[in-house]
């Protein structure tokens, strides 16, 4: 099994037009692939296939229920907790759990040593798994509206990757921190996304130096080319990061991706030049 | 009544501080006895949740008002059970002084 992830720093460069593209051409060459939306606060991949959904599980986190007739207001809880949930006033006898700051690290059930401290479950989200002609082929991770971090949900989505997958294409949130770190991080190669802007280049530096820090091999793909300026292709030249592909600015593809089609199913050398660079990561960091 | 304003510096020349929980220092000033203190903000820095801890120290001082430039979400329902009024005031050249004296208008 080999696991890329499709990133990028700037939001709406193309990662899931990217992801989408990819995965449709592998299933096309017959190819045991997987594609994991790992975009939990707003989740689309699925938009782009005919699918039908086999399973649905919810992901929750565990907070704390406090008894204030057992509560002896000692504090030691609210010390305990290092995301300053659990707020408490002792003379006046007030305690309360904030459920949005709390991490579900259960520090504040330890520290209570009158029984006061019980945990119930709260709903994050939940991961979808879609069929594409009968087989899981699509995990999808939707975190609820409102919840404070994906990441969860995230990590579940992840787990649930089929084992006898030989490609899993892991579509990263946008942005380079937790989100996307945690997609990342469970890849062996990760295809950053950019378009030729400096708003682009500003972004794409930020991820190659997070996935430097991770020890995480990237290249790079450049969306929209023939738009803004060469910075993006003089800084891949100076840091030795590959260029994987061009894909041009042209209007054909973004009506056709408008309309939720792929162009990897018109257009072959599209789906060839993606099948190619999938070749070549999977013979070079394929790792079982 | 106690009133706690968010404040820049520990002066009453000192701004009024725009942010509520990450603000520099609390001056708790009583209207009654015309008591004035200067609390430094410990959950400044804080990673998460510096509204609610704030919310608890100014609560602790046993405060009726709130005046600051901006207040996030997630304390407004704790200020409400524990019946402390927030007050808005989006005027950051005001100093600490100028909002005692509109307190003892």
């Amino acid at each position: 099994m080999i696991k890329i992830a499709v990133a990028s720093g700037k939001g709406g460069t193309g990662k899931t037009f990217v992801a989408t593209n990819i995965f449709h051409a592998l299933l096309k060459n017959n190819c045991m692939a997987m594609l994991v939306d790992c975009d939990a606060e707003a989740p689309n991949a699925v938009a782009f296939f005919k699918t039908r959904e086999l399973d649905s599980i919810e992901v929750t986190q565990l907070v704390p229920v406090i008894n204030t007739s057992l509560c002896t207001f000692c504090g030691k809880c609210h010390e305990y907790c290092n995301y300053n949930a659990i707020f408490i006033l002792p003379p006046a006898k007030i305690i309360s759990v904030i459920e949005d700051l709390c991490h579900g690290c259960g520090a504040c059930s330890v520290a209570c040593r009158f029984d006061a401290i019980t945990e119930k479950p709260v709903s994050l989200g939940r991961v979808n798994t879609y069929s594409n002609n009968g087989k899981p082929s699509l995990l999808e991770a939707r975190m609820n509206v409102g919840v404070m971090s994906p990441v969860p949900v995230i990590k579940e989505a992840v787990k649930q990757i089929d084992g006898r997958s030989e490609i899993v294409i892991l579509d990263s949130p946008p942005g380079t921190s937790c989100p996307f770190i945690h997609t990342v991080a469970t890849a062996d190669y990760v295809i950053l996304v950019t378009e030729p802007t400096p708003f682009g280049l500003s972004d794409l530096r930020q991820s190659v130096e997070t996935l430097k820090k991770i020890d995480k091999p990237c290249g790079v793909i450049i969306n929209r080319a023939g738009l803004g300026n060469n910075g993006v292709q003089e800084y891949l030249t100076r840091e030795a990061i590959p260029q994987l592909l061009e894909i041009p600015f042209k209007k054909e593809i973004a009506e056709l991706y408008s309309v939720g089609k792929l162009v990897a199913e018109t257009d072959e050398f599209f789906a060839k030049q993606l099948l190619a660079i999938v070749g070549t990561i999977a013979s070079e960091y394929r790792n079982s | 009544m106690k009133v706690a304003i968010t404040s820049t510096g520990n002066t009453l020349e000192s701004k009024l501080d725009q942010r509520f929980g990450r603000c520099a220092f609390f001056t708790v000033y009583d209207t009654e006895t015309k008591g004035l203190e200067f609390i430094p903000n410990p959950n400044k820095d804080v990673q998460e949740g510096a509204g609610p801890a704030s919310v608890q120290l100014v609560a602790s001082r046993n405060v009726g008002k709130i005046i600051s430039g901006e207040f996030g979400i997630k304390i407004k329902p704790l200020l409400d059970s524990l019946k402390i009024q927030m007050i808005v005031l989006k005027e950051p050249e005001k100093s600490i002084q100028e909002i005692i004296n509109m307190l003892n208008k």
